[in-house]
């Protein structure tokens, strides 16, 4: 039981729910970065939630399949076929051996995910199949996926027909409000660079995949200091920290970048706010040109969110 | 290290993220609090702690708000940090090893001309610029105080396996040098690299800002295991972990080379105890003795 990868996409990758625990050697949690996503279409053709799937960025793959199976796409907004002819997406279908996946043009969102039943069953590396591409470490071969690669593919048995509520699914905009948390760094920040943070749109530059998302929009002023031994010489330089998933910095005052789930695990940028964790999936989905407003929420407010979040995966899970 | 006590900060990376900034400078005594703290919190075996990530002067704590309330969260680390502020026990057990380095070598001498418009000295040498900002007479002056004295890993992370050294000498000893003017694109596999006050070892080849002095033939990551060091886990260092560089020439380079090949090659390594008060009453003295253990019978 296996897919052939007849033609890329771009980006693409196996990715489950994450690795955990290593960040502080540097390994970052990896996973699908629209987690959500991810685990409908998993869910959809009958698997765990945290089974691999691929995941492919702007452009989707040409996927064969060897046997008869059952899959599901989700994520972004595109057109999908089976043997040229339209099909759904956020549902189970049925696939025989032969069959060609293709993909059209993307209309809103980023990130589509591919899930087969039984899951995509290359091995597992410290707990995880996601790939981490930067260490060469899981996915297929350490890398991400080539013309001509052949996945190997679980056990399972799935259902055709299943289809995700339309009210579970995630709402896609090229205009977005990001929830964040301040603090970390940002009494380094003048009055006046934190406002140019939170009162204007930052548009999401081309530089957006699964290590950061860096956008364009402005300057942002630094409190002057004599800077502390260790500390590079710019005012947006620190002493070398670790960086929290989803944390944005602001190398130079310019560009802020939220790091997402490939995450460098730390560096010498300070740090000024964090995504929370419900919104990730949210900044996954935002291609180039997105139109983004950071709005300041309290840690209470984050956690509302996340249970609020924690309540439509638990829907799912039921389905 | 109650000097530092007065500095440090507590702040949240939103809901999943505790961010504990012991002190903005760099120093060896903000950098063993943290890793005495993630020590600690480690053995604690919370259930709902995530990642403990020591750095060079803070602490990274990643929790599952799911399972433990952040208040919670943040109640045990701040017992830890008032604890271990208050002991008098500043030891680490850790391990000491040496690195081969090749300095002054083709591979990443080849890499600096390629992105010698980048650097603050286009018509120099990072090397010689390192001299230069440490008003060290030449290279070689700057490769013996380099080689000289042992270097704590204070901090593993940037992509993985990633070490961030800090050399075990007093501040007035510590070689500075700025970063790159723009990072370069490139840096070749196991390079000696160097920022601010930090050496680091590039784990894979990358883009990256930091000067690069030399290369090392030993790997620090491996993602397939084929190294003895590495049966157990993919990455050799660890924070705390205590380095001594000792320049090799280029025989000696190629026969371990050959013996990373082979699969063959151990890291020379000795287990020590770090004690942080006797290294300051006299860290050459100290430094002598750590050597003596790793060379030493």
């Amino acid at each position: 039981m296996a897919i052939e990868i007849v033609e890329t996409g771009l980006a693409t990758s196996v990715q489950d729910q994450g690795r955990p625990g290593y960040y502080n050697v540097g390994l970052p949690p990896s996973g699908a970065l629209d987690l959500f996503s991810a685990a409908a279409a998993n869910v959809l053709v009958g698997n765990d939630p945290n089974e691999a799937v691929i995941e492919s960025t702007y452009m989707g793959p040409k996927l064969q399949f060897t046997e008869d199976t059952v899959i599901a796409v989700t994520g972004a907004d595109i057109p999908i076929e089976l043997n040229g002819q339209p099909v759904a997406n956020w549902e189970s279908i049925e696939v025989k051996s032969g069959d060609v996946l293709t993909f059209g043009i993307l209309e809103q969102g980023a990130r589509m995910y591919i899930a087969v039943a039984g899951g995509i069953a290359v091995p597992e590396v410290l707990g995880s199949r996601s790939l981490y591409a930067l260490g060469a470490v899981g996915g297929f071969k350490g890398r991400t996926l080539q013309a001509g690669d052949v996945l190997p593919i679980g056990k399972g048995s799935g259902t055709p027909g299943r289809v995700l509520p339309n009210d579970l699914r995630p709402r896609l905009s090229r205009e977005v409000d990001v929830r964040v948390v301040m603090g970390l760094y940002d009494y380094r920040l003048t009055d006046k660079g934190l406002s140019a943070l939170l009162d204007q749109s930052w548009q999401l530059t081309t530089v957006a995949d699964r290590i950061g998302f860096r956008y364009s929009g402005g300057a942002l002023d630094w409190i002057e200091r004599e800077q502390p031994f260790g500390a590079g010489s710019n005012p947006s330089n620190i002493t070398d920290a670790g960086y929290p998933v989803g944390s944005i910095q602001v190398p130079g005052g310019i560009e802020p970048i939220i790091l997402h789930r490939d995450a460098v695990s730390g560096g010498g940028y300070a740090m000024v706010a964090t995504v929370i964790s419900a919104d990730m999936d949210v900044v996954a989905q935002c291609s180039p040109g997105t139109q983004t407003r950071f709005r300041p929420v309290s840690l209470e407010d984050a956690l509302e969110a996340r249970a609020v979040a924690n309540e439509r995966r638990k829907r799912l899970l039921s389905l | 290290m109650s000097s530092t006590q007065s500095e440090s900060r507590y702040s949240w990376g939103a809901d999943e993220h505790l961010v504990v900034m012991l002190s903005e400078a760099m120093s060896l005594q903000a950098n063993f609090l943290a890793m005495a703290m993630a020590n600690d919190l480690e053995a604690q075996n919370i259930e709902g702690f995530v990642d403990i990530c020591p750095s060079n002067a803070s602490l990274l704590v990643r929790f599952n708000p799911d399972i433990i309330a952040p208040a919670k969260v943040e109640s045990i680390v701040r017992e830890a940090e008032d604890r271990l502020r208050g002991s008098k026990q500043h030891r680490l057990e850790t391990r000491i090893f040496e690195l081969p380095v090749w300095f002054d070598d083709p591979y990443t001498n080849e890499t600096q001309l390629k992105f010698r418009d980048r650097h603050q000295t286009p018509d120099g040498t990072d090397l010689d610029f390192a001299a230069s900002e440490n008003n060290l007479a030449d290279r070689q002056a700057f490769i013996d105080a380099y080689q000289g004295s042992p270097w704590i890993t204070s901090m593993v992370g940037f992509v993985a396996g990633l070490p961030f050294l800090f050399q075990m000498v007093p501040q007035e000893r510590q070689l500075q040098v700025p970063k790159y003017v723009r990072p370069r694109t490139d840096t070749p596999k196991q390079t000696i690299g160097h920022g601010g006050c930090f050496a680091a070892i590039y784990s894979v080849r990358g883009a990256g800002g930091y000067q690069m002095f030399g290369i090392t033939p030993v790997p620090i990551f491996d993602p397939e295991q084929k190294l003895p060091d590495f049966k157990d886990f993919m990455i050799f260092f660890r924070p705390g972990d205590i380095v001594k560089f000792r320049a090799v020439d280029e025989a000696e380079y190629r026969d371990i080379e050959k013996q990373v090949e082979a699969g063959t090659y151990v890291y020379r390594q000795r287990p020590v105890t770090f004690d942080l008060e006797a290294f300051e009453a006299d860290p050459d003295a100290y430094n002598a003795q750590l050597l003596e253990a790793l060379y030493g019978n």
